[in-house]
């Protein structure tokens, strides 16, 4: 009986011990490998986001995360403040960037003179600023549905595809 | 006429001359100074941050319930296009139109056109029917029902944005981005095209505000931007202004045009046709008075010469 629950204990310890190990780990690289981007989704469908394949790509998790991951920053306006040394408490782009495209909150962070953290982009323009402008220095994907599929909303909004105008030589001759 | 009711007559007319000279030389001094309304909302636009994939422009067209366009908004074949040797401008049926531009350093950058909602709008000053209105919002927009086409607007415009619509025969108007303000600036929404923007190429804001922006965004990154916003100053300052990568001329900007509102231009000389239509006749009047006067004695000299001959 005795030998049986020190067994267990042990059992139970190592088990502690190797989940606390598992959790250390795993802290490390604790990231999602696919990001579901869809709270905007209208016109286009949202994008499935390759988070691991990106990760291998990039060498700093600061290329995109700014501050927030606690490695380095890369800009030198931010490491003025923010030296690497802090994790944020939220590293999700929408817990800090409005989806609201003109939240008060995007002009000011405090209400009085201009610091830093003013003139944030909203949610939309930080994803797509963060992506394009990267891609079009690395030669990714620039194009709109190279990313997303246009919804048919996307379609009528655009007049494109079945609501395509029809073709109609005079029209086309004058503008 | 006795020579004392002429002289009263003349004293007369210089003094009223000059009273109206002096009213509108006033005006002229108060409008010169009106830098637009002090919480009058404004767009910084990022010409840095355009891709050029027109969402705007299909933005614009539902929330001004356009005509259906000649080619899909996601066609960019447009960019292309030529008419008249330009590129494509804002018409009666596009109030706002993205191009692309190849430029020396930066290869293509695109430039979204629209109604720059000028500060002191000379579309506005050349319209005799007083169509035109600037809000204290900050919109310029127009009463479609006064215009009666004459198109003064169109050529007094420094950006070549009014559109005509020459399509309809019998009552031709003037058509033209209005900042949405119908629709949403007055309830102090953002315009269409803002909102739609993927990349926020364009921020709404008070236009102080935002001038403000954009400095500290030059400040930032001397190296990403030319160091000129164009539209702080231009034709006395605009509602939407632009920072860019690239010289402005290299993006088709006029970059020539004055500090001042166009109507300086003619202000000077607007504020003298009251004077000279009151002082001339009177000023010349009495030149022609003085020179026949000289005549009665003229003879006398006419003789005494005559005398001196013989």
């Amino acid at each position: 009986m005795v030998r049986a629950g020190r067994q267990l204990i042990t059992g139970l310890g190592v088990l502690l011990l190797s989940a606390v190990l598992a959790v250390g780990c795993f802290a490390m690289d604790d990231f999602p490998d696919e990001v579901e981007i869809d709270s905007l989704a209208n016109l286009y469908d949202g994008v499935v986001f390759d988070h691991a394949m990106h990760v291998d790509m990039t060498e700093n998790c600061a290329d995109c995360h700014h501050h927030t991951t606690g490695t380095g920053v890369v800009d030198e306006y931010c490491a003025k403040c923010h030296d690497g040394a802090e994790d944020g408490d939220t590293v999700a782009c929408q817990d800090c960037h409005s989806a609201n495209p003109v939240s008060p909150e995007n002009f000011h962070s405090t209400p009085e003179a201009y610091s830093y953290h003013d003139d944030k982009p909203n949610l939309k323009a930080a994803y797509h600023l963060n992506c394009v402008g990267c891609h079009q220095d690395v030669g990714g994907p620039t194009g709109c549905e190279d990313c997303h599929a246009k919804t048919d909303a996307g379609e009528k909004y655009y007049h494109s595809g079945e609501y395509a105008p029809k073709q109609d030589p005079h029209q086309a001759a004058h503008h | 006429m006795s020579k004392i009711s002429r002289r009263k007559f003349l004293a007369g007319s210089v003094a009223g001359g000059a009273a109206v000279m002096m009213t509108p030389a006033k005006k002229a001094l108060a409008a010169g100074s009106f830098e637009g309304f002090p919480d009058g909302m404004g767009v910084l636009v990022d010409f840095t941050r355009c891709v050029g994939c027109r969402t705007c422009e299909a933005a614009c067209n539902k929330e001004q319930n356009l005509p259906a366009p000649a080619k899909p908004f996601d066609d960019y074949s447009v960019f292309d296009e030529i008419h008249h040797g330009q590129p494509r401008r804002p018409t009666s049926k596009a109030y706002t139109v993205v191009n692309r531009y190849e430029t020396k350093e930066e290869g293509p950058v695109f430039r979204k056109i629209q109604c720059n909602h000028c500060n002191e709008p000379a579309c506005l000053t050349s319209c005799f029917v007083n169509a035109y209105t600037k809000t204290p919002e900050g919109a310029v927009i127009y009463n479609s029902k006064v215009c009666v086409g004459c198109r003064n607007c169109m050529i007094a415009c420094p950006f070549h944005i009014p559109g005509y619509t020459y399509e309809s025969v019998i009552n031709p108007v003037i058509k033209k981005c209005i900042f949405c303000y119908d629709t949403r600036l007055k309830e102090g929404r953002p315009p269409a095209c803002v909102e739609s923007c993927p990349q926020q190429v364009m921020t709404f804001g008070k236009r102080a505000e935002l001038m403000n922006i954009a400095h500290e965004r030059m400040r930032k990154n001397p190296e990403k931007y030319v160091d000129h916003i164009y539209g702080e100053k231009e034709v006395g300052g605009t509602g939407w202004f632009y920072i860019s990568g690239v010289p402005f001329e290299e993006l088709g900007f006029d970059t020539h045009l004055p500090k001042e509102p166009i109507i300086n231009n003619v202000k000077d000389f607007l504020a003298v046709v009251p004077m000279v239509l009151a002082i001339w006749p009177a000023l010349f009047t009495g030149f022609h008075l003085l020179a026949t006067k000289g005549k009665s004695h003229g003879h006398g000299d006419d003789h005494s010469h005559g005398e001196e001959g013989h």
